[in-house]
């Protein structure tokens, strides 16, 4: 036993690699779909969404690019089918050039999978310059900033619109970002007109935004891979509940299904070498 | 007839005030206005007009919402005064407010914000400079024993023994990063000590102003030793600049050179891993150093020694011994003891409610 | 000795202009950090001249090693074949050298950037072993915070706090300790070049 865990510990690097490899690949290939359970943070923009009357609005502001596409866009996506399999109405918008194109692709998910209705279901505003002034805009009057939406029509002749002036008529602010942009929102929209706002964003960036989840500045967060497989799990089980047969690629929790073997396997082979270096001690 | 009102108030309205924005360079003036308090809600949008005098020629320089009645305007110059009127939209109607009085944006001589810099960096050279004088005078300074420093004579002499060549990495930055001119100042050490064993020395560069300098520091190394003829033309060139296909090029050259020693100095990022661990797998004493603290982890793991942040800054002084350089490394630590100091001071203080740091940095 | 001291005294006038430019907001002294810029990239440019001379020298050279010469002939025929597609025909949106870079580099690129899983796989295997107290700790934060970014961490009720806190205090002060250090080496290192106690960059 002894002389098989020395061994073991000495194992060529080849061997490691190729285990690496099928365990990144197999989950990706065969997804296992391990169940995803919630972190509190992103628990509690969960139950936020999850508990509003239907009909409220909660806008879902994009800005992000194709940089960090992978974490964030599963997260877009998720809240997004989770605001409209609640009958809450999405406000798409971007303070990010790009982030226009990139959000729009997630309505058109929700529409071919929800069979959400533009206008009806959905509002897409788009684009618009001016980080601070869009945001502190919106405070006032929506319509002063987005007097059109994304298509070209005016806002006042949009039905799911109707009554949404400023930020009391809107429940949550999700800011989807890899960048700081969600403390904008925070000293903006949060300090100046006491809009709840939580941040959906890159796993790098996630240690930054922490101590405004403690100040309760956010109200929850979606954190990297790990925070947009939960919420897609989650978004995906309701779809199921309620008998949708065709689902959406679940690109987040496939992504996290290899990440954790991945890590799991380097933790055994950690194991593996201490309990070689173990043996290898006493017998010396 | 509270569209009345407002047009009425907003024609009676002041102009908007203009001030200067200070500390910088002339080019900016900040605009302010103000809106009758019912006005929230009822003006649509406003236009910010700019008059340039002497000229008169009127621009649009932005939009504004109403919430906001501010706005810095950052395309000016300080040779020509400006003056500053508002276009209010409601509805149909527009109503432009009258025109502000002329202002000239100041060019700053001083960013006094910057005056806690710069009296910060007058005391640190003081002290260096101090410490340098000493040193001058010929008072010996001790240096506590830094192993990856240490290793050198020890790696070099391997590959001596070997027959093998050293490969040594200046960094993946650019010569603007201090890390790179600190591994440069390496790099002659180490060359001067190869060329006393006669032991080659590889040294592929990412970047071209890196690649011509080191070129040159190998040159006069050898040069300084008296071995000008060590000096090979290939051993010091350049690679490619993208940052993996360099990361391919020194794996392929550690695995197929099967070098004895590698030294990867200076500033790297997500490669770093990637270079180490091919070195570690063919075998290599490898010493690293880089005040790339996200990659530190990686070097510490697969390298036999590694310089963490200011020891690399510290080897050259290390590795010269020579007085005036290693004082300079007595006036950083009591830097670094002054910082310490202050740190732990401005943090009891700001348990007492006390907070002195505001707005000083 | 004149070759020697000309550099030093640039470096010398220069560093003091430059470190005192800093402080100064007004147009004349941002024109003349605009000079130093442009005679900058002006300098980088004609290094790039030197290192594409340099790459061309060394892969012909080892085109006669026999163990080299097959990565050499590769590296200099896809940079002649570079450099024809691009001088000839544009280096835009839709073009052969756009189309190459986008479908060899980029790809070539992120391989190796993935080599970095396999890679940190092997390191971690190596290097956390139970040699000692410190080494311990760090096998445990390590396995905390490796559980922490995966599915089951969320399962273990103390983990996702843990990890939490690892990252945020001990991780995050010990990096700015660290960088407090690099800060003032970096000014040191830059004075004594400024001021020409250290030469090395000279060659010694």
């Amino acid at each position: 036993m002894r002389d098989f865990l020395i061994k073991l510990s000495k194992i060529e690097r080849r061997y490691i690699y190729l285990a690496l490899f099928l365990a990144l690949t197999l989950p990706l290939i065969f997804p296992p779909n391990f169940p995803q359970k919630m972190s509190p943070t992103v628990k509690s923009v969960f139950e936020f969404i999850d508990t509003l009357p239907p009909g409220s609005h909660v806008l879902l502001s994009a800005d992000y690019d194709a940089s960090v596409l992978p974490e964030v866009d599963p997260m877009y996506r998720a809240v997004l089918k989770h605001c409209i399999l609640r009958g809450v109405i999405p406000i798409g918008m971007t303070l990010y050039p790009q982030g226009a194109v990139l959000a729009l692709d997630a309505f058109k998910e929700a529409e071919e999978y929800l069979g959400a209705r533009r206008d009806t279901d959905y509002v897409f505003l788009g684009y618009q310059a001016g980080f601070q002034a869009v945001i502190l805009g919106i405070g006032e009057n929506i319509k002063n900033v987005f007097p059109k939406d994304y298509f070209g029509t005016p806002i006042d002749s949009i039905p799911a619109m109707r009554g949404v002036n400023n930020y009391k008529d809107i429940a949550l602010v999700i800011s989807f970002s890899g960048s700081s942009v969600p403390v904008t929102w925070v000293i903006y929209a949060y300090s100046k007109y006491h809009q709840k706002v939580a941040a959906a964003v890159t796993a790098v960036s996630a240690a930054d935004f922490y101590p405004y989840i403690q100040t309760g500045q956010f109200v929850g967060m979606l954190a990297g891979m790990k925070g947009a497989a939960e919420y897609e799990y989650a978004v995906r089980k309701i779809m199921k509940d309620e008998g949708i047969e065709k689902l959406p690629p679940a690109k987040a929790v496939k992504g996290m299904d290899a990440n954790s073997i991945g890590h799991l396997l380097i933790m055994l082979f950690i194991i593996i070498g201490n309990l070689g270096y173990f043996a290898a001690k006493r017998r010396k | 007839m509270i569209w009345i009102y407002l047009i009425i108030t907003l024609l009676g309205n002041a102009p908007p005030r203009v001030f200067d924005v200070p500390n910088d360079g002339g080019n900016a003036l900040r605009v302010e206005w103000q809106l009758p308090p019912d006005s929230l809600g009822k003006v649509d949008s406003m236009l910010i007009l700019r008059k340039t005098l002497p000229e008169g020629k009127v621009d649009t320089v932005a939009k504004a919402f109403t919430n906001h009645p501010e706005f810095v305007d950052e395309g000016v110059n300080y040779k020509k005064a400006y003056r500053y009127s508002i276009l209010y939209f409601i509805g149909p109607v527009q109503i432009q407010s009258k025109w502000s009085s002329p202002a000239k944006p100041i060019a700053s001589w001083i960013d006094t914000r910057k005056i806690p810099l710069f009296i910060l960096m007058i005391l640190y050279t003081t002290i260096l400079l101090v410490y340098i004088f000493t040193a001058r005078k010929g008072r010996e300074l001790y240096l506590r024993p830094i192993a990856g420093l240490e290793a050198v004579d020890e790696a070099v002499g391997r590959a001596t023994e070997m027959g093998r060549p050293i490969v040594y990495i200046p960094g993946l930055s650019t010569i603007s990063d201090v890390a790179t001119i600190a591994a440069l100042n390496i790099l002659a050490h180490i060359t001067k000590k190869a060329g006393e064993y006669e032991t080659k020395i590889i040294v592929p560069v990412r970047n071209p102003v890196v690649y011509t300098i080191a070129r040159e520091v190998v040159k006069e190394a050898y040069y300084t030793i008296g071995r000008p003829d060590l000096f090979d033309p290939g051993q010091v060139y350049f690679a490619t600049d993208s940052q993996f296909g360099y990361a391919a090029h020194v794996s392929a050259l550690m695995a197929r050179e099967k070098s004895a020693t590698n030294f990867f100095m200076g500033m790297f990022w997500a490669e770093s891993l990637i270079l180490a661990e091919t070195g570690a797998s063919t075998g290599a004493i490898q010493v690293a150093g880089t005040d790339a603290v996200t990659q530190l982890p990686f070097f510490v793991v697969t390298c036999d020694y590694t310089l963490i942040g200011e020891e690399l800054y510290a080897a050259s002084a290390y590795l010269s011994k020579e007085p005036l350089l290693t004082a300079s490394i007595k006036g950083q630590d009591q830097m670094k003891l002054l910082i310490m100091v202050a740190m732990i001071l401005l943090s009891l203080l700001s348990v007492f409610g006390v907070n002195i740091t505001l707005g000083l940095f | 000795m004149l070759q020697r001291r000309i550099p030093l005294v640039i470096v010398f006038i220069t560093g003091v202009l430059m470190s005192i430019q800093y402080f100064i907001p007004h147009p004349v002294s941002q024109s003349a950090y605009n000079i130093a810029l442009t005679w900058f990239r002006g300098v980088a440019s004609m290094a790039y001249a030197i290192a594409v001379i340099s790459f061309v020298r060394h892969h012909s050279r080892r085109l006669k090693q026999p163990q080299n010469s097959f990565y050499s002939a590769v590296a200099l025929a896809a940079f002649l074949f570079m450099c024809i597609v691009g001088f000839g025909f544009g280096i835009g949106e839709g073009t052969i050298f756009a189309k190459m870079y986008l479908n060899v580099q980029v790809p070539l690129q992120a391989t190796t950037f993935s080599l970095l899983a396999f890679y940190m796989a092997s390191a971690a295997y190596r290097a956390f072993r139970v040699k000692g107290l410190e080494a311990t700790l760090l096998l445990i934060t390590a396995f905390i915070v490796m559980f922490g970014v995966t599915t089951i961490g969320n399962y273990i009720p103390f983990i996702p706090k843990l990890t939490e806190w690892l990252m945020a205090v001990p991780n995050l002060a010990s990096k700015r300790g660290i960088l407090i250090g690099v800060g003032l080496g970096m000014i040191s290192t830059s004075l004594k070049i400024i001021l020409g106690i250290e030469r090395n960059w000279l060659g010694g």
